[in-house]
């Protein structure tokens, strides 16, 4: 081929056929904004916006989602989201959500937190949260550091892992061991759905997206605090291109972090 | 050669991760050779070598929703590289 | 409507329901327990929602939270749960949404003891929180000025969209006077706010967050802030006098110690003191022109707290130099008794009119 036929267009022009004789396969969700997010080329939290947008759509409840966002890299989570949302101290996301279920019952909250946000400050927040059995989402993002402040040891960083703070490797002996909250978690009658999913490959990402969707169904049937925990990738600070970062999950941070199903009510396992 | 489907490609959103290239399984993404207004090299669609089955892998793996992805009722014949919407 | 016996605590959480608040969380911490307590029994009776959370940070976010739904809400607690709440408070000023807060002192600083104290006039009145900002704090002497101020702290905080905190003590927590409450009504007409987070049917998403990346932003906000203080300070500066009219002394004292300097204002008379008092009621607004205005009648001023001298910096800064200002302040939970107040008034007398005719200087005493 020659190459004036590989070079693209700067401009527009329309697929082949007519739109209205093509079946959508994929279009943006409505719970999600135009906004570009400020995310690092190849974050997940992209594409966990994304499955909780899809899973707002498909249940129906945009228009009744309030959320809450943390103190990390998703700090802007707020933009990008078409439902009403607050933003949260530090940790405290679980109890200024608890504070807006219990103003507002019939609505449906979810937080949004990184591991810092809810295993290091905000660990007795949610522990509460749980114990309280609130109706509430928590979508817990785990890349087992501080990805905003720029890479810092977080308490779900793996052992050995060099971080900033951690820069000879996490030492058990000094710094001790990753904090499994999930499984934690589950243990508690609060807790109707606890997993932990990844985002390393379409095919995780599917099982996660099912896994946001049991979370939030958790809540709007009233069983308990549905809580998901997903592997997920910060290229950046661990000084790997996005596909490596993927692969860094699947082969370093789910061993230590099993994937599956720790907790699930009964009346969420009935259903298909 | 025929197309299943296709995608349309918001050329702005892209950052270039190339996330969507990598899991392609038709292997019909590739970076494009100039940048988009943010300044990243934006994705587009190359069917030279095999055609786009409408999948939705890239959408899946997408984290920043640059994928609008099609399927045509009947397989379509595509030009050897497919124009972007942005 | 007929008086009956309330104890301070009881009586505030009591006229907070007749005021319309719809939810309430706390913990507990001695001396406000009972407001807490009082709560748990009564809120489930009219429907509403109580819940203790599990640390003054939790309780201070469940506020902000509910704050922002446009919900009637409000937290209480003691001296160093109050220090745990500041980063909550400044969230929610900034954020600018209504919420009430009770602030019931105990001794301090660190984990004190569980007897009254003005302690916390720095932490309360100064800086409940990080950043340019003051709530507005209300300093009741009484239980029944307690419930008359608390019902209207949501109104004031729904107008301002701003924090109103209710300043007391251990004593006025525990003590029991009789009240006449007030009727049950609602805030805001019952009305959703403007600016709730409801959920976005049929409108666009709305946001609340205290996060303003630009600085130009930030600044903005800080000055539209600014602007609403200035505000609050031109309308709702509170304040009680007695006997100042021919005064020649006069005692500054806030809260109880407002209530004792009272009686060693009539002590002191009975001696031929003519002595008055000044009682600041909103201690942010603090009353300044009224106060500057009586220092221009007066030979000398008395403040007494229960610190080591807080609110009289406020005082030294509004009255300067024109008078003598002297201090008398117990620490630890000691209450000062009238009999304390008139030697330290006598001393100020004395030292005014001068053995050698010299100015005294301001001395803390």
């Amino acid at each position: 081929m020659a190459i004036a036929e590989l070079t693209l267009p700067q401009t527009v022009s329309q697929p082949a056929l007519p739109p209205a004789a093509m079946q959508v396969v994929y279009k943006r969700p409505e719970a999600l904004s135009e906004a570009y997010t400020h995310y690092c080329p190849g974050c997940t939290h992209g594409i966990i916006h994304r499955l909780i947008a899809e899973v707002i759509d498909e249940l129906g409840i945009r228009e009744r989602t309030i959320a809450v966002a943390p103190v990390g890299c998703a700090v802007l989570a707020y933009e990008y989201f078409t439902v009403d949302a607050a933003e949260a101290a530090h940790g405290r996301a679980p109890a200024m959500a608890t504070g807006i279920k219990r103003a507002l019952p019939d609505r449906i909250v979810f937080t949004y937190q990184g591991d810092g946000d809810l295993a290091s400050i905000g660990t007795n927040e949610i522990i509460h949260a749980c114990a309280r059995g609130e109706l509430l989402t928590v979508i817990f993002v785990n890349n087992s550091l501080y990805g905003m402040t720029g890479g810092q040891m977080a308490p779900t960083t793996l052992p050995g892992q060099v971080t900033t703070s951690s820069p000879y490797g996490r030492d058990i002996r000094q710094q001790g061991w990753p904090l499994h909250i999930t499984e934690m978690l589950a243990m508690m009658p609060g807790v109707a759905y606890a997993a932990r999913r990844s985002t390393h490959a379409p095919a995780e990402i599917r099982k996660a997206k099912k896994a946001i969707e049991l979370a939030f169904r958790a809540q709007i049937e009233g069983l308990g605090l549905g809580l998901v925990e997903l592997l997920s990738s910060c290229p950046t600070n661990w000084g790997l291109n996005p596909m490596e970062a993927l692969a860094f999950i699947r082969d370093q941070m789910v061993p230590v972090y099993p994937l599956g199903d720790f907790k699930v009510h009964e009346a969420l396992a009935a259903r298909p | 050669m025929a197309a299943k489907g296709t995608v349309v490609i918001d050329r702005n959103r892209c950052k270039g991760c190339e996330l969507c290239v990598y899991h392609c399984p038709q292997h019909v993404l590739k970076l494009d050779e100039t940048y988009n207004a943010r300044g990243y090299r934006p994705v587009i669609l190359d069917e030279r070598t095999s055609q786009c089955t409408g999948c939705a892998v890239c959408a899946v793996v997408c984290p920043d929703v640059v994928f609008t992805v099609y399927r045509f009722p009947q397989p379509v014949r595509t030009a050897p590289v497919r124009a972007v919407v942005n | 409507m007929a008086k009956t016996l309330w104890k301070g605590n009881e009586a505030l959480a009591e006229a907070a329901l007749r005021a319309g608040v719809r939810v309430f969380f706390g913990y507990p911490i001695t001396p406000q327990t009972e407001l807490l307590e009082y709560m748990a029994r009564r809120m489930p009776e009219l429907g509403r929602v109580f819940l203790q959370a599990e640390s003054e940070l939790a309780a201070i976010n469940m506020l902000y939270g509910a704050a922002c739904t446009g919900t009637p809400a409000m937290t209480s607690s003691s001296s160093p749960g109050f220090s745990l709440m500041e980063e909550g408070l400044s969230y929610i000023a900034a954020s600018e949404v209504p919420a009430v807060v009770v602030d019931i002192m105990r001794g301090g600083p660190g984990l004190g003891n569980i007897q009254p104290s003005q302690g916390d006039y720095f932490q309360v009145v100064k800086s409940a929180g990080h950043g340019d900002y003051h709530a507005m704090v209300l300093a009741p002497a009484t239980v029944q000025e307690a419930v008359d101020l608390m019902y209207i702290s949501f109104d004031l905080a729904f107008k301002y969209r701003h924090i109103v905190i209710i300043l007391g003590d251990g004593t006025l927590g525990q003590m029991m006077e009789p009240v006449e409450m007030p009727p049950f009504k609602e805030v805001n007409g019952g009305e959703s706010p403007a600016w709730a987070l409801t959920g976005a049917a049929g409108r666009p998403h709305r946001v609340i967050t205290s996060l303003y990346l630009s600085a130009e932003r930030l600044e903005a906000l800080n000055l539209r802030l600014q602007e609403k203080l200035a505000r609050i300070k031109e309308n709702e500066v509170r304040y009680d006098t007695y006997l100042v009219d021919d005064a020649d002394y006069l005692l500054v004292a806030f809260g109880t110690v407002g209530r004792i300097a009272q009686s060693a204002v009539r002590q002191a008379r009975a001696m031929g003191l003519k002595a008055g008092l000044f009682r600041p009621i909103t201690l942010w607004p603090f009353p300044e022109r009224e106060l500057e205005a009586l220092s221009a009648r007066v030979r000398g001023i008395l403040v007494v707290e229960m610190n080591a001298g807080q609110m009289l910096e406020d005082v030294q800064r509004v009255v300067k130099d024109r008078v003598p200002v002297h201090f008398l302040g117990r620490m630890g939970g000691i209450i000062p008794l009238p009999d304390d107040i008139l030697p330290a008034l006598q001393t100020l007398a004395g030292l005014v009119h001068g053995r050698n005719g010299r100015r005294a200087r301001a001395v803390p005493a």
